[in-house]
Order: structure tokens, then C-alpha cells, then sequence
């Protein structure tokens, strides 16, 4: 009875716990596998993702892996034999994955803040309430991770956003943001690798070059580094 | 040596991509088409990932400032040497001085340009692909234009009939692989991707109507344009990596179709993603076409990716044999 009375309780618990946790696998196309971590953003969730990504990086059948917010995509050399059997071993690999912490470099990246390439400062102001002189010491002050890289050539997404300036994205993209343009794209900030299209909001400058297609490695960021900016200009 | 005569915009050099970067942001890029591209480079003695040309706006005209051999593969562009048409999907010896011209194709949108021995400029991040967005590779990170001149690497000619030799264009060699319609209408294969279920019954008509490829479409992506099919909420995810071939339904209800020049991460629902082995059917496709989705299974791509597999170790090993036999005719 008791033996029963324990497993009546510890299976409920553990049934939810599993299917909480469960990752969800889907694919694009037929080599290209994308693991997603459940629930909410977390450094967790990060963390756990770079785990997994560490653990399938030898697997010779891997052409590239693309960690992303939370997610992974595994991109494979060819279509596998068995799909059901590779999507097996991912989650798998998930199950057994726990947590790496990157021990990334810091980055200093200096700033002038607002100015001419400070459009969308005063809309943020507006959307959060705060004056200028706030939201840009409150972006100064953050201690930021690298959460990944993509979308442009070296453009790292960068956690650590204080909430209170935590902006959505813009309805109507700019059609030619500046390369270098410190950005807040919802939670996340990052500054802008190429001049183009941009749906982020501006709040500053930086001429530090993330990306040198020449260097080894050509990003200036990987995921796991630290981010500081630090204010250079304060133009308001 | 060659030298480029005449050229309009967003012609490039391009191999079969870069690849190891797409965690930095780098985007593959590469010959939309990369089954033509392959078939050229083995038609003029290379492995098939060389640099060759990719021609997609016309006229194109180029001298030769030395004897090599060409292929020209891709879309039909009556192309000529010194004024003396060539059939397409062609390899043919050329002397110093010859002109090649390339002209609109009447129908598909690339052709491709290899040269024995490969165009050599020097490989960024491992590849000769030219990223116009990232502003590297291939010739100084931008398109071709006239005066432009382009070393071609290795030693040149090799044995070929004098009138040249060509391959069985894939449509033909390889027609029972890839479905064709009755109206002209290319049908490309997808498999659902990670949001497709939240389309609900809408997803039916993601298969069923016929999609016109929008002026809005190029290298990076094709957009589409037909009856919108919507979310019944708006979904933004989180930013995850995507390859060429995704589907993305942005809130227009529109599909976006990544290639080449994609970018390597997005957070639009995925709706489909098209199988690899097709890929190279929809880089060939035209601003103003019609295209249809169908559903398919990694078994089917399986099956085509292995026919295509066969076709070019057929073209592979028949060049070298072709170059001996003439070789032991001359010798006789």
C-alpha cells in the first residue's frame, strides 16, 4: 500500500515534469532539424541549449549548427537515412544535456548616445515613460550576455536589457539604418553589422567594426561573451 | 584570363556556398541553381563546387584572353561563341580572343558560366561565393561589370570533340523525379515545418492555390503573392537559425521562400520548408511565375536526391573517358 501510495504520487509529478521539459523538434526542409527549449527566455534555457549544441558538435553527419535564442538548428550534410531515428537521438542528446556556462571574453564597446542616428530615442522615451538621460543610463548600466549570433554577418543578440526599457519592435522598419547603430529590439539590444533595413529602435552609435570577414574568427562576438557599453557621447 | 564585354546588374561569382558561419551570421550563398552549376564544372574537367559565373541579368558578353574550355549550363540563353550558336548544357574548347554571348532565356532565370580550372579569385571564409549583402567574395564582394577581368585558374583546355560535347539538361535526364504540371505551373515539394499546425484548416490552401512570384524577389528570397492565408493570433517567435527552402508566413499572410542570400535567422511562423533536392527548380524560376506547394516526404526526396546522385557521377565519369578516347584517336 505504501509502495503504491508512492508511486500514485511520484508519478503525476514526474509525468509533468517530463512533458514540461520536453523540447519540440521540427524540422525545415529535409536536413534541417530545430530544437527548441520550453518555457519562457531564461540564461537557463540558454545555457542549456549550449549544452546540447556542444554535445552533438562532433556527430559526423553535421554540417552546421546555428544556436539561436533558445533554440538550435542543426543543419546535417544530407537528408538522414532515418529522420525518426536522428529526431530520436536530438532528444535524447536534450534529455542528457544540462548546462554549460561560456566563459566568454568582455567586450567594451563604446557609444555616443543620441545624436543624428538616435531616431527612434524620443519614441522610446515616449513608450517607456522615462526621459532620455534615463533610458540611455539605464542601457549603459546593463551587463549584457551574448545569446547568439545571426540575421547579419557578426550581429549578436544581446540579453541582459533592463525591463523598463524593453521596447517592441518598429511596425515599420527603417530603410537605411546605419551600420553601427545601437539598437533595442524588444527584450534584447544589439548593435546593427549592416546599413540597410532595420526594425530595431536607435538609440545610439558605435564605430567598434563587429565583423572583419578577413580575421579568424570574423565576428567580433560569440555567444557566452559579456557586453558593456560604455557611454563615449551622451548627445541629448 | 577573362574579361567581361558587357554585363547588366547582380551577376556574380558564386561555388556552392559557405559553409561553418551560419553561427555568425554569415548567410551560405551560393549558385541558386547548384545542380547546373555542378554539371558545368564537370563538363569542363573540375570537382564540382569550382567558382563559375551565375548570369541572371542579360545581355552578358565576355572575351577570352586566353585558350580554356567553357560550359554553359542553366537556363537556355542562346548563347554564342564569335556569333556561332552553341546548344545549351554545352562544354566547348575556346582560343584567346573568342567572344561569348549570353542573351534573355525565354524561359528560367540563371545561367551558369565554369571554366577549366575555375574562376580564381581568393576564397573568403572558405568559399568564392560572392555575399552582396556582406559585401565579400567572389570579386571584391559585388557584381560584375564591364571591363572587369577574371583569372581562371589551372591549365586550360583539355581534350574535347572539336564542336564541344554536352549533358542532358536534369529536366530531361531526370523528368520522372520531378513533377511537372499541365499548365506550365512549377511544382515545388515541401515538407511542413514548426508552425504549420497553428494554421489549422487555412494550411489546405497553402497547397492547393497557385503562388506568382512578387518583383519583390531576388537571391535572398522569393515573395510570393496570392489569397492570404493568416494565424488566427499573430505568433512572434523567438529568433532561431533557417536555411534556404524555408517557408515563412510573415502577418501579410503572404509566404516568404529564403534562398541563397537568406538570412540565417528569422522569427516569422515557418509553414513549409522545400525539399534540398529542389531547390534548384525554384532558383531557376522567374519573377512573375507560377508556383504550387506539394507535400511531400523525405522518402520521395530521398529517392529524387539519389537519382541526381546518379546523374552527375554519369556526367563525372564520362568526361575523362570521353578526353581519353580522343586522345587515343589523335595518337593513332
Amino acid at each position: 500500500m505504501t509502495f503504491a501510495q508512492e508511486k500514485a504520487l511520484s508519478t503525476p509529478a514526474s509525468v509533468s515534469t517530463a512533458s514540461a521539459e520536453q523540447p519540440k523538434i521540427s524540422v525545415i526542409g529535409t536536413s534541417a532539424y530545430l530544437i527548441e527549449a520550453p518555457g519562457a527566455f531564461d540564461l537557463a534555457a540558454q545555457r542549456r541549449i549550449w549544452a546540447l549544441a556542444h554535445a552533438v558538435e562532433p556527430w559526423p553527419e553535421i554540417r552546421e549548427l546555428v544556436p539561436g535564442v533558445t533554440n538550435l538548428l542543426v543543419i546535417l550534410k544530407r537528408t538522414p537515412e532515418e529522420p525518426e531515428q536522428f529526431e530520436a537521438r536530438l532528444r535524447h542528446e536534450w534529455d542528457c544535456a544540462r548546462s554549460i556556462d561560456l566563459t566568454g571574453k568582455t567586450v567594451d564597446i563604446p557609444v555616443t548616445y543620441g545624436g543624428e542616428h538616435a531616431t527612434d530615442l524620443a519614441a522610446v522615451c515616449d513608450y517607456t515613460g522615462l526621459t532620455d538621460r534615463e533610458v540611455v543610463r539605464l542601457h549603459w548600466q546593463g551587463n549584457y550576455t551574448v545569446v547568439a549570433l545571426g540575421s547579419a554577418p557578426g550581429f549578436g543578440y544581446l540579453h541582459g536589457l533592463d525591463p523598463r526599457i524593453h521596447m517592441p519592435r518598429k511596425t515599420v522598419p527603417s530603410l537605411r539604418m546605419l551600420k553601427g547603430t545601437v539598437t533595442i529590439g524588444g527584450m534584447q539590444t544589439g548593435v546593427s553589422v549592416l546599413t540597410g533595413p532595420n526594425g530595431w529602435n536607435s538609440i545610439g552609435f558605435a564605430e567598434l567594426p563587429m565583423f572583419d570577414p578577413m580575421k579568424d574568427p570574423p565576428a567580433l562576438l560569440a555567444p557566452g561573451d559579456k557586453v558593456r557599453f560604455v557611454p563615449e557621447r551622451i548627445e541629448l | 584570363m577573362i574579361e567581361v564585354l558587357q554585363t547588366g546588374p547582380l551577376n556574380t561569382v558564386q561555388d556552392l556556398g559557405r559553409f561553418g558561419f551560419r553561427n555568425a551570421g554569415v548567410t551560405s550563398s551560393g549558385a541558386m541553381d547548384r545542380l547546373a552549376l555542378s554539371v558545368g564544372n564537370l563538363l569542363v574537367g573540375n570537382d564540382k563546387g569550382e567558382a563559375a559565373l551565375e548570369v541572371q541579368t542579360f545581355p552578358f558578353r565576355l572575351r577570352f584572353d586566353r585558350d580554356t574550355t567553357v560550359a554553359i549550363t542553366g537556363a537556355d540563353c542562346d548563347a554564342r561563341l564569335d556569333g556561332r550558336r552553341l546548344p545549351p548544357w554545352w562544354a566547348i574548347a575556346v582560343s584567346a580572343d573568342q567572344v561569348l554571348e549570353l542573351d534573355t532565356p525565354r524561359r528560367s532565370a540563371r545561367a551558369y558560366l565554369s571554366f577549366a580550372g575555375g574562376i580564381d579569385v581568393s576564397p573568403v571564409m572558405g568559399s568564392r561565393s560572392t555575399s552582396l549583402r556582406g559585401g565579400f567574395g567572389g570579386l571584391e564582394g559585388r557584381f560584375l561589370a564591364a571591363n572587369d577581368r577574371l583569372d581562371i585558374g589551372g591549365a586550360g583546355t583539355f581534350a574535347l570533340p572539336p564542336h564541344g560535347f554536352g549533358a542532358k539538361p536534369p529536366e530531361a535526364a531526370l523528368a520522372e523525379h520531378f513533377p511537372t504540371s499541365d499548365d506550365g505551373t512549377l511544382l515545388v515539394r515541401a515538407i511542413p515545418a514548426g508552425e504549420y499546425a497553428l494554421f489549422g484548416a487555412e494550411a489546405e490552401r497553402f497547397w492547393t492555390q497557385t503562388w506568382k512570384i512578387s518583383s519583390q524577389s531576388d537571391r535572398t528570397g522569393y515573395r510570393l503573392s496570392g489569397e492570404p492565408i493568416r494565424l488566427a493570433s499573430p505568433v512572434e517567435l523567438r529568433s532561431h537559425g533557417v536555411v534556404p527552402g524555408v517557408v515563412q508566413m510573415p502577418p501579410s499572410g503572404e509566404p516568404i521562400v529564403q534562398m541563397s542570400d537568406a538570412n540565417t535567422a528569422g522569427g516569422y511562423p515557418k509553414i513549409a520548408g522545400v525539399i534540398d533536392v529542389d531547390l534548384w527548380r525554384l532558383g531557376q524560376a522567374r519573377i512573375g511565375g507560377r508556383i504550387r506547394f506539394v507535400q511531400s516526404t523525405v522518402a520521395e526526396a530521398r529517392a529524387a536526391e539519389r537519382a541526381v546522385q546518379a546523374y552527375l557521377e554519369d556526367i563525372r565519369s564520362t568526361v575523362p573517358m570521353l578526353g581519353q578516347a580522343l586522345a587515343g584517336m589523335v595518337r593513332r
